[in-house]
């Protein structure tokens, strides 16, 4: 081998600089549990803030749920919801300021359950809003209740036999049932649990601020996520079985625009 | 053949030891060190730096931002 063997601090010395943490994240050590897609979901929006040059003029409303704290390691001007209001919130907050950039962050049980009515209508007004929601399947900071997206047969603390369809219904596909509203520009369910529907995910949520900017109406980026905590796996393993289980039921791609 | 040769720097103290940079490196860089950090986690360390290609594929992983990543070019 003819080739120069540099060490490692010889690369770092001399290479080039490809990936460090977004100055929009804060060095706030994260509260989530290690492993959990949350961190992902919240860097890459970031990310993209950044990339887009709107770190002035954004305002995210964080929700309740594990990630209540956003507003603590998101590094734009944030704006706290009660469980479920973030969109309404964000409607108000957008139109007294139609200029800014107003994004919502929200669990499936914030988005889906007690918030349900709050996202069908601002995705049917059409508000210009991009709405970012973590499916994770579960409650997972109140202790891993069902929630309404919980997978038929799947166990939580409240279906500890599996979710039976028949007594607790259907997991909810709002995501589908925001595609169909005309007030909605572009829809789409995303993951995070690989490297590259990291990479898929991130260009899904730049465009889903683009067309804000260019005032087409709501955008939704759903992100199919994982709750290892709640699932009572190891955060491998709850990866593993997101690929293996979720995505049938809830499959990736662009469902809109 | 010279290959593209990549770095990773891990914040040890940052880091909460979910493997999951540990299944995403391609050629197997990184493990879960016997040491713990001061949360009470084995962190990840590049335990076979010299594969290291600086895909960033660990750093995208990583849910609490703990891998920065440098690349160097393949020099005549
Ligand atoms: C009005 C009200 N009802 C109920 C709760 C309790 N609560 C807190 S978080 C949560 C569910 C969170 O689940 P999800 O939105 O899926 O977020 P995750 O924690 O899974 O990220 C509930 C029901 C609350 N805080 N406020
Ligand atoms: S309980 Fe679940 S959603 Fe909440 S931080 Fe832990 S893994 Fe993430
Ligand atoms: S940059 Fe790529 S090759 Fe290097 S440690 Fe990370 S995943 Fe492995
Ligand atoms: S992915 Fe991040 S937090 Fe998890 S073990 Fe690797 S460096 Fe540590």
């Amino acid at each position: 081998m003819s080739e120069n063997i540099l060490t490692p601090e010889e690369i770092i010395k001399t290479g080039e600089l490809v990936f460090k943490k977004t100055k929009l994240m804060t060095d706030a050590e994260l509260s989530y549990c290690p492993g959990c897609g949350h961190g992902v979901a919240h860097r890459i929006t970031m990310e993209v803030i950044e990339e887009l040059g709107l770190e002035e003029q954004t305002i995210g409303i964080a929700p309740v749920g594990c990630s209540v704290l956003a507003y603590e390691f998101m590094n734009v001007d944030m704006q706290e919801a009660a469980h479920g209001r973030a969109p309404a919130l964000a409607t108000g907050i957008k139109r007294v300021y139609p200029n800014k950039t107003v994004f919502t962050y929200q669990g499936d049980g914030d988005l889906a359950a007690i918030g349900t009515a709050e996202t069908i209508h601002a995705c049917n007004r059409g508000e210009n809003i991009t709405i970012i929601f973590i499916n994770n399947g579960i409650y997972g900071m109140t202790g891993g209740q069902m929630a309404p997206t919980t997978l038929p047969g799947m166990n939580s603390s409240t279906s500890p036999y599996g979710r039976d369809v028949h007594t607790m219904g259907y997991p909810l596909k709002i995501t589908e049932l925001v595609a169909m509203l005309p007030g909605t520009s572009y829809v789409t369910r995303q993951a995070v649990h690989k490297p590259g529907l990291v990479r898929k995910a991130k260009k899904a949520i730049k465009k889903a601020f683009e067309l804000q900017m260019e005032n087409k109406g709501t955008s939704f980026v759903e992100i199919v996520s994982n709750c290892n905590s709640g699932w009572k796996m190891t955060p491998v393993e709850s990866n593993e079985w997101l690929d293996k289980n979720m995505l049938d039921y809830y499959p990736l791609g662009d469902l809109k625009g | 053949m010279a290959k593209v040769r990549g770095a990773i720097v891990v914040d040890t103290e940052r880091c909460k030891g979910c493997n999951l940079c540990v299944v995403a490196c391609p050629t197997k860089v990184i493990e879960l060190n016997d040491i713990v950090n001061g949360k009470g986690y084995h962190p990840a360390f590049p335990a076979r730096h010299e594969d290291c290609t600086g895909c960033m594929n660990c750093a995208t992983v990583c849910p609490d931002m703990c891998i920065t990543v440098y690349r160097l070019k393949p020099q005549k």
